[in-house]
């Protein structure tokens, strides 16, 4: 499975849930699948999604998921420490690890080789880290909203992208519904 | 006058409860103060493109951040104020320790500090500058400023303005 083979299956649980989505073809992919006020696009900025995903967390009650990929999470390694340490239950870091830099064309990333996402989030002390294959993805996603546990996924999946527009929206627009979704 | 304690309160009465950190010596003291003041969530960031991160999070949200960190930060986070702060028209203060200005006694603070004013000016990012203690009086003013335009605003605090660096 590819990451757009598993957004789509797992839009579903998605669709209710505040999501900030990771740079590229990510966003690109959830937009083209199921776009919802409900989801936060990042057109730029590679590797703050995490960052982003748990600043809204911490400040109000409605579960939130970042959709990470492994690129982006090596170039901000600095987040998962953060993490750990500011608990907020209503978290869930979804990394859709396939093991390269999708939005640029496929090349490798070291979270394919000798790295492990996962043993790293562990390490720097997420109490929950579940490391699962592309086609469990919908079910330990479900499993980390019910357990209302902070929660890190490391979803290992075959890299290739979906061909999808680009995201057209303005920014603020992006922001604005978004806003208004968290405070609905 | 306590400075800390008034930047602390500044913070407080404009509504801001979500601030991130990271250190510098001349810092240490308001982080302090932040960190024991129960309205403010202090997060600690291990970078300061991350620490935007956080607060861009914290706005959407609900809360007014902010985020205290050195001048050599923006050698870092250009990137995340162009495609994040300001792509998303977000507002930020931004309370900054500015290193190699007078009273400085690191001499590679300086090479920094020489591109710190002309960055921000390129990023179009409205800058003050604290030189003496009583510049903290128009703080409150500043904060007013950034959540009405929903900008990135800076504010360099130098030495001078910490009293001095401090013991070497
Ligand atoms: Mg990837």
């Amino acid at each position: 499975m590819i990451r757009s083979e598993i957004l789509k299956e797992i839009a579903p649980i998605l669709r209710d849930q505040l999501v900030v989505c990771n740079i590229g073809i990510p966003s690109q992919e959830l937009h083209a699948i199921d776009d919802q006020p409900t989801n936060f696009y990042m057109l730029g900025t590679m590797g703050l999604a995490s960052s982003i995903g748990l600043g809204l967390a911490l400040v109000q009650p409605k579960p939130v998921i970042a959709i990470d990929g492994d690129g982006s999470v090596l170039t901000n390694l600095g987040t998962l420490p953060t993490i750990a340490n500011n608990t907020a239950n209503n978290f869930i870091l979804l990394i859709i690890d396939n093991g390269s830099y999708g939005s640029t064309g496929d090349q490798p990333t070291y979270a394919g080789q000798k790295t492990s996402l996962a043993a790293v989030a562990t390490a720097c002390g997420c109490d929950h880290v579940v490391e699962c294959q592309a086609e469990d993805t919908g079910k330990v996603l479900q499993e980390a909203l019910d357990s209302s546990e902070m929660t890190v996924i490391v979803c290992k999946c075959e890299s290739g992208n979906a061909k999808n527009p680009v995201i057209t929206m303005d920014p603020v627009v992006i922001r604005d519904r978004f806003m208004k979704a968290v405070q609905a | 006058m306590d400075i800390n304690k008034k930047i602390t309160d500044d913070l407080v009465a404009n509504d801001i409860s979500f601030v991130t950190t990271v250190p510098c010596k001349q810092l240490a003291g308001v982080i302090d103060e932040i960190d024991n003041c129960d309205e403010i969530y202090h997060i600690p960031s291990n970078k300061e493109d991350e620490g935007m991160g956080l607060c861009a999070g914290a706005f959407m949200g609900g809360k007014r951040p902010a985020i205290i960190m050195q001048n050599t930060a923006i050698g870092v986070t250009i990137n995340t104020l162009a495609t994040l702060i300001q792509y998303y028209r977000m507002p930020l203060p931004m309370l900054i320790s500015y290193r190699g200005e007078l009273r400085e006694p690191v001499a590679c603070q300086v090479e920094m500090a020489v591109h710190t004013k002309a960055l921000l000016a390129q990023m179009n990012i409205p800058t003050y500058h604290f030189h003496h203690q009583k510049d903290v009086e128009e703080l409150d003013m500043i904060l007013k400023y950034t959540f009405m335009c929903n900008k990135p605003v800076a504010i360099l605090t130098d030495a001078n303005f910490w009293g001095g660096y401090g013991d070497q």
